[in-house]
């Protein structure tokens, strides 16, 4: 590793400022919602904010849905792979996923590791993101080939690194988080918070909440870890709905936009404003700015130098 | 350029090993040995004297192990926190419940093992004898192998690649005195990669009688579900059948049932419909289920009247019948 600080991911991600990874540890408790929420958010926090969103769920993308990008083509450009921007032609909102390369959607992706590997290798260093404040990783659940190969092929810009937990509230899911934490720890990456995710369900009906999978587990593990929590989201089907995009099955008029870009898909924003949780989501996303700027890499890390 | 679309022939996911280089074109291709990624593999010669078509030496031992077991089952989803685990704990209670039958779950999920928890031994530990490690047994005849016993502490993460998973999977079938058993069901972790390629490899010789897919009804979770559906076929394992999962829920207060997880797209019924794979049924939503599962008792037990118990009963069943045991 004598060329650490000049490899083509190095290269690539120069031009990113900050790099956020969600993960968990537990599968299906919000990791690639709360990714796009939080690419969302940032994207709005300033009219100039530049974001990207890269999805390393290699077998079982779900951000192309999420964002309504579902069946966008990548184009190779000399400059490496143009992301889908989910926002057409203002193109600040980027994504690249493995979603967008599979011929059918229902392909399923058999790789083992070394394929995955050089697959988030390919993502780090051939996309053409460009200036970003913000990029957003989606992770696969566990600690394994995934987030490995994505802490090494970064490691010359690990001082831009940090990590998000999400969990759900049972004793299940923080077990796992657990283990999310200790591999952020002993991969010395600075954890900003922690994430309740499905905490209480609103009857529609009657107004009443029914903690589906508990409650207060994520704040009780944020204390007793010594981590910032960041705050608790109820389960939200409004938002449930709109990532679930049914209307989203139209590839063809998708394929004939320009650019890759989706006049459908930037309404996608001013909808998920008025969703319940985005209010929720916003505190969270000021706790985790607030973080960023006061250097969450205190602990670990010189400063680094813009 | 882009890997994905292979510029050589489709390699036989089967056939490439563990600790093979980017783009290996698996041990069974002609190309093995030969192909560009082949160069600098410290096992290129080997693959290219045509020796390596030769089985993995853990098979026959894995084969022997397994001859004394009548069945066995995969849990799969594709998409994580839909339930495996909570399904596969149910589904070895009730097969365990009629004292003849012997029974053992098997955790592949190296990174997430959930089910010491979900059976409540999660303090225990696994004994090695002559014979073999023996399994934690949460009663007479329900054992149960995780790597969640072998942790010294249950914050610890296991970060590891490919390779060492595969190595203690193989060792979890062939190491792992399981004894005479009726049924071995096998919980998986989330997608197709290492742990279910290893397990059907290795699960080959001695037959998977079939995999019972669990999904969410909201079209993100069943997009993940088509893909495990489509590794089935490629692999050549039967699917049993799919199990709807958190399909709806009835408000406590106002006995309402909504929907949480809309089935934007039709839900597990249409999916099992398009991909012609029997519908085993749709199991609501029930806060008690999961809090079953975090103080690890039998759910089916607890509250044995209750709507998803008689669901999850009434599917039990139709495995049974698939597998042509009722």
């Amino acid at each position: 590793m004598s060329a650490a600080e000049d490899t083509p991911v190095a290269r690539r991600l120069r031009s990113v400022k900050q790099i956020i990874i969600v993960c968990s540890g537990k599968g299906g408790v919000g990791k690639s919602s709360v990714s796009t929420q939080l690419a969302l958010s940032l994207r709005a926090s300033s009219p100039t904010a530049r974001v990207g969103i890269l999805d390393v769920d290699l077998t079982g993308p779900s951000i192309p849905r999420m964002l309504g990008l579902d069946g966008h083509p990548v184009h190779q450009s000399s400059d490496g792979w143009v992301p889908v921007y989910a926002d057409g032609s203002e193109a600040r909102l980027a994504c690249m996923s493995v979603g967008f390369l599979l011929k059918k959607k229902e392909d399923s992706v058999v790789w083992r590791g070394p394929k995955k590997n050089a697959m988030i290798r390919q993502f780090l260093s051939d996309v053409r993101w460009g200036e970003l404040d913000y990029l957003v990783i989606d992770t696969p659940p566990g600690t394994s080939d995934e987030h490995l190969s994505l802490v090494e092929h970064m490691a010359p810009v690990h001082d831009r690194l940090s990590a998000v937990i999400v969990t759900t509230p049972q004793a299940v899911a923080l077990l796992d988080a657990m283990k999310c934490l200790s591999f952020t720890r002993a991969t010395s990456i600075p954890v900003l918070g922690l994430i309740e995710n499905m905490s209480g369900y609103v009857c529609p009906c009657c107004g009443e909440v029914s903690n589906v999978f508990s409650t207060g587990g994520g704040a009780e593990m944020a204390r007793s870890e010594g981590l910032t929590f960041l705050g608790s989201l109820p389960v939200d089907t409004e938002l449930v709905t709109l990532l679930d995009a049914a209307e989203a099955e139209r590839p063809g008029e998708a394929a004939a936009l320009p650019e890759g870009g989706s006049r459908r898909s930037f309404d996608l924003l001013e909808r998920y404003e008025k969703t319940p949780t985005a209010p929720l989501f916003k505190s969270i996303v000021d706790r985790i700015l607030e973080r960023l700027s006061s250097g969450p890499h205190g602990q670990t890390q010189l400063n680094q130098a813009a | 350029m882009i890997a994905l679309q292979q510029a050589t022939p489709a390699p036989d996911p089967l056939s490439v090993p563990a600790n093979a280089p980017e783009h290996c074109p698996g041990t069974e291709s002609e190309l093995a040995g030969k192909a560009d990624a082949c160069a600098g593999c410290a096992n290129q010669e080997i693959c290219a004297s045509g020796q390596a078509r030769g089985p993995d030496p853990a098979l026959p031992l894995v084969r022997e192990r397994m001859s004394s077991v009548k069945r066995k089952i995969l849990v799969l989803s594709g998409k994580g926190g839909v339930g495996k685990s909570t399904f596969t704990a149910q589904l070895g209670w009730a097969f365990a419940a009629d004292e003849q039958v012997q029974t053992g779950i098997m955790d592949v999920d190296i990174c997430g093992p959930s089910i010491p928890t979900i059976l409540g031994i999660a303090s225990e530990q696994v004994h090695a004898s002559s014979s073999g490690w023996s399994p934690v047994y949460v009663q007479d005849n329900l054992g149960v192998m995780s790597v969640g016993f072998m942790l010294p502490s249950s914050k610890d993460a296991i970060m590891w690649r490919g390779p060492k998973k595969n190595g203690l999977i193989s060792q979890f079938l062939k190491d792992v005195d399981w004894g005479d058993l009726d049924y071995l069901i096998v919980d998986t972790p989330p997608g197709t990669s290492d742990e279910h390629l290893s397990i059907v490899q290795y699960l080959k010789e001695s037959g998977i009688d079939g995999a019972v897919v669990i999904t969410t009804p909201q079209e993100v979770a069943l997009q993940d579900v088509r893909r495990e559906i489509d590794f089935c076929r490629k692999v050549g394992i039967r699917v049993l059948g799919l199990v709807e999962n958190m399909s709806g829920f009835v408000c406590p207060n106002c006995k309402n049932e909504s929907q949480i997880f809309k089935p934007s797209t039709g839900g597990g019924r249409r999916l099992a419909e398009d991909m012609n794979i029997e519908f085993l049924g749709a199991v609501p939503l029930d806060p008690r289920i999961g809090k079953s599962a975090d103080y690890g008792v039998s759910f089916l037990d607890e509250y044995p009247d209750s709507p998803a118990s008689i669901a999850y009963l009434d599917i039990i069943d139709k495995i049974k019948k698939q597998l042509g045991d009722a």
